[in-house]
Order: structure tokens, then sequence, then C-alpha cells
């Protein structure tokens, strides 16, 4: 399962980086590298196994819904790159 | 006083021996003149600390009868100690190694580093660190490589490099780590230190900076075992705000320290002492191990037949959740964003593109790959299916001993570059480490010799010791009965006097 050139440019569109042309051809070999190592996984058998998502096998909390967090929204927006009348800018993405 | 111990430290400011800024000061003063070498802080402020010191100080003085009178009984009161970059703290900047973050002031603080100041001890500054916490060497920082003080020519171990070489050089006498796969036990390894992974969901993991969430773990680094018991004591607790947090009555880690070691079964995985290792590694762990013999332990062997595979399930799962965990670096809430751009998804990308670092951007890449159609089911869950095999085998290996033990580092610190040209070869370095992370399980590192058989300069080597699931206060008692009986925990090196 090796990755191509096309393959590599699918992946950084999916994780959204941007690849120039040369970093994408060292990219290759190194994923490819990568995943020729972890390719070994495949020789055992885990037919019978459950999956193991988390390592202490305990069941996820619930809380009563109710609010217990004070607005700190102009504290979180005074990190942002861009805040206008607290909002968050982007690129328009509506025509 | 820089090598005393945080009991010593503490006996010293109770009996006004020192105050807390002067314990302070002659840190500060020590990494002003050690840090340009080492590049072991990212982040230092000599105002803030001092005044978190002069705080400690006022509050000592109050004593009893006051509000803050809890306070002046901890015993960590008026301590200084430096945190990872990784750990949120409100009014430092906090990068986590990334030009991401760069100039990222945490609106918040860390549970852990709620902890410590709770615990009335001062924060000498953030530490440097593999970017986003993937590295094995500390050369992936967005602000330079850390040097290992024993030798500036050679890595500290990473990713929380920053954390080892600090507490080595004495620039610090205890330091915050995080540990995914072997992150704390190797740098200490490296850089001749004690630190400690504690057994996943002991110590919160809220405001510590996401790498690969089900096997983040926090833990103390210092020169001992004493030291890290006293921290791991003041880290550890239930934190609503980290569901994976769990829920278990206050421990003092520190209570079976002076325990003898008699009739204690010490297993020797035959898979961790195969081919591999270097010999000066293997001469010291033997010597470490005929040393427990002495103090009434026996060995046995034990297998660990999958812990083979746990360099691949681990390069499979990590980078699967550390792509979904930095999805949300996308220049629009903080951090960076790239200056030019076209439509949103131009935004993301360019901003990613320019943000993240080459070993940050390949473990993104490789987990969108092995989480995307088609290949999900051959590779995360798969390699989920071998964690369990893993973690049998751990089990397993418990009906026969106490404790496990075996090298934490296959060799010494390595020279800078040495293993950047493939990128598998470094994630080699954490062999021995990652597999108790994907477990769960709590491991430790200790200096037990050095290797120097064809180096300029001697070079430490790590023992690691790996318990059941919480049983960190009796690995802390193994660790500690041994520095009762060898000083190689005390040794400095020797330009950083």
């Amino acid at each position: 399962m090796s990755l191509n050139q096309e393959g590599v440019g699918r992946i950084a569109r999916l994780a959204r980086i941007e690849l120039s042309a040369a970093e994408s051809l060292a990219t290759q070999d190194q994923l490819n590298g990568i995943l020729g190592f972890i390719a070994r996984l495949q020789a055992v058998d885990t037919t019978a196994i459950e999956p193991m998502a988390h390592a202490i096998g305990v069941v996820q909390r619930l809380r009563p819904d109710l609010v217990t967090e004070t607005d700190r929204r102009a504290d979180f927006q005074a990190v942002a790159p861009e805040v206008e009348g607290s909002l968050y800018l982007v690129p328009k993405v509506i025509e | 006083m820089i090598n005393a111990s945080l009991k010593e430290l503490s006996a010293a400011l109770a009996q006004r021996k020192i105050s807390a800024v002067e314990l302070a000061t002659l840190f500060l003063d020590r990494m002003e003149r050690l840090n340009p070498t080492l590049n072991a802080f990212i982040t230092t402020d000599r105002d803030k600390t001092l005044a978190q010191a002069r705080c400690a100080d006022e509050i000592r003085k109050v004593g009893a009868g006051d509000t803050a009178a809890s306070l002046s009984d901890t015993p960590l009161n008026g301590i200084p100690l430096a945190h990872k970059d990784i750990f949120c703290t409100q009014g430092w900047r906090t990068t986590c190694g990334s030009k991401m973050l760069a100039n990222f002031v945490s609106p918040y603080d860390a549970h852990v580093v709620e902890r410590f100041a709770a615990a009335g001890m001062v924060t000498l500054g953030k530490l440097n660190m593999d970017e986003f916490a993937m590295g094995s060497s500390n050369e992936t920082s967005f602000f330079g490589p850390v040097k290992n003080p024993w030798d500036v020519s050679r890595v500290p171990g990473g990713s929380s490099g920053g954390s080892a070489a600090a507490i080595a050089a004495r620039l610090a006498p205890a330091a915050t780590g995080t540990d995914t796969g072997g992150s704390i036990r190797q740098p200490a390894a490296l850089c001749g230190l004690t630190g400690l992974k504690p057994t996943y969901g002991v110590v919160s993991r809220y405001g510590m900076i996401a790498f690969a969430s089900s096997l983040d773990q926090a833990g103390p680094m210092a020169k001992s075992a004493e030291d890290c018991a006293l921290m791991l004591t003041a880290m550890a607790g239930f934190d609503t705000r980290d569901s994976t947090s769990l829920e278990r009555p206050a421990e003092d880690y520190s209570r079976h320290l002076n325990q003898p070691l008699t009739g204690l079964k010490i297993g020797l995985p035959k898979e961790f002492f195969g081919d591999g290792m270097d010999t000066d590694v293997r001469a010291a762990v033997e010597a470490a191990l005929a040393e427990y013999r002495k103090l009434g332990a026996t060995t046995v062997e034990v297998s660990l037949p999958h812990s083979e595979l746990s360099v691949p399930a681990y390069y499979v799962i990590a980078p699967a959740e550390a792509s979904s965990n930095l999805s949300r670096f996308d220049g629009v809430r903080y951090g960076y964003r790239a200056p030019d751009y076209g439509d949103l998804a131009d935004m993301y990308s360019k901003t990613r593109a320019q943000g993240f670092g080459a070993e940050v951007k390949r473990r993104i890449l490789i987990g969108t790959y092995v989480l995307s159609h088609g290949y999900y089911d051959a590779y995360y869950l798969k390699a989920q299916k071998i964690r369990r095999l893993i973690a049998a085998d751990f089990t397993e290996a418990f009906t026969q001993c106490d404790v496990i033990m075996g090298p934490t580092s296959p060799s010494v610190a390595f020279a800078f570059g040495a293993k950047n040209a493939d990128p598998v070869q470094m994630y080699l370095s954490d062999i021995y480490t990652i597999s108790t992370n994907l477990a769960g399980l709590p491991g430790m590192s200790l200096p037990c010799g050095f290797g120097n058989a064809q180096l300029p300069n001697p070079m430490p080597v790590g023992l690691q010791i790996i318990g059941r699931w919480f049983d960190e206060a009796r690995m802390l008692n193994v660790a500690h009965q041994y520095q009762q009986v060898t000083d190689w925990h005390m040794r400095m090196p020797e330009g950083m006097a």
C-alpha cells in the first residue's frame, strides 16, 4: 500500500496542509518508509481481539445538563488572530 | 543548595535558612548564565517569578491563623519549579515548541499548574520541548534544539528535553513533563534524572495541549525518586474537566519509600534484553540489577511477546489521534495565521503549512492516511487490537513479578542530527518505553550508571521500572531504595558547576 504523488496530494488536502512540489516528493518517501514500518502489524492474527481504545476501561461520566462556566468571551477572543465586534473574522465563504 | 533535594529545600525554607526569593534568585541567576548554552527555557520572566516567591515568603511569614495557613505547612511552598511548555499557564506564553503558538498567552492554567501553584511552588519559566511533544531528541522545537548538559554536542532526549536539561544543569530543582511514548522517561535517562509517567488517568490532562489523548500523561521529573514522590502527591487527583481523569482517593506517594525490598520479584522481559541494546547500556543495567539482588530482590525472566509491535502500533495510534487533536490549529481562534491567503480552505492550508514544522506535518499526514476511508480497519482498528495484546502481555507478566525492569533507552544520548534522515530510526529510540503508554501502565526511569566506552564524555544510562496499574508508590519505593545505596542520581555535569 505505497503512496504515489496523487495519494500524497489527496492526504495533504484532507489534512489541510499545503505542500510544495519539493515537499510533496520528500513526504512521499518518508510516508512510504513509515507505512512500510507499520505494515508489519498486518502479519498478526487479531480476528477474535477486541480493539482497545483506552488504556483504562472506564465508563464515560455524565454530569447534570447545567451551565457551570462563566462568560469569558473577551479573554478567549483576546488571543484570536482577527476579531471584530465579538466575532471571529475569516475569509468570506458565501458570495 | 542547587544539589539539595526538595525535602532539604523545604526544610531550609521552614527553618528560615533561605527565603523563597533568595532561592528563586539563585536559580534565575544560573538560568541567565547557562541557558544561552543549553536553550532549555523558551520563556522566563524574572519579575513574575520573584513576585510568586515573595508571595510564598509572605504566606510562610503569616503562618497559622491566616486563611493561607494551610499553604504555609505544605512541603512545597516556596520551592521553584519549571513547566514544560505544553502546560497552559495564565499570563505566561505557552508555545508547545511551535511557531503555531509562538505568541500564545493562555487565558487559563492547566490543572497541573493550578495544583503546584496551590502548593505554593514558584514558576521559574517555561521549558523547551519537541514541537507538540513529537520527537525523541528535542530537535523539532521551533525554538531550536536543547543541548544535553553532559555533552552539548548531544541531544537531551525528547520531548521533555528542556525539562531534563534544566534539572541536570541545576537550572531548576524539579520540572513537569509529559509522556506519550516515553517523553518523560527517555530524556530523564539521557540526562541522568529520575522521571515518572503515572498510570493513565491519575494526573489530569486539562490544560495540557493534546498530542495523542489516549496516551498522553503528565508526570514529575526531578533528581530523585523521593522528589518525584513529593511532586506526584501534589499533581495527582481527580478533575471533572478531564473526562479521562480517574476518581480515586488522594494518595501520599511517599508512603512506601522506606520499605525494604526483601522479597521483591523483578521481572526481566527477555525481549528487552536481546539485540539492539548498546553494550554500555547493558552493562549499567546489569550492574543495577545486581545491586537490587543485594537489596533482597530476586529476578525472574518474563516475556512480552508482542512488544516488538509496540512501536508500529504506536505510530498508527498516536498520529491518528494527533491528526484529530491538531485540527484545532486552523488560524481562526488562536495561534498563527498565514499573512496571505485566498479563500477559507486556502487560509487553513497555508496557516498549517507555515505554522507546523516538518515532524508535526509528517505525523498529521500519517494520521490522516490511517484514518481515511478504506484504510481505517487495516491500520487504526488493527493497531487498537494489537494494543490489547500488548496490555494482556503485561497482565500475564505481572502474575510472576511485582515490577518489571529493563533499559529505558537502547543507547546513551546520541549526537545532533544522527537520526534525522530516517524518521523510523528516530522512532525506535522509544522502543522500550512505548508499550507502557499503550497499556496505560506507570513507568519510570532512574539513573543507573554511565556509558563511556567510546565517548569523550561519560553519558548517563537510565534503568526503567514498570509497575502494575496504580502501583506508583511501590515503584517509587523500589527506586528510592536503590538511590539510598547509589549516587548516580546525585552526579552533576562537570561544565555546569
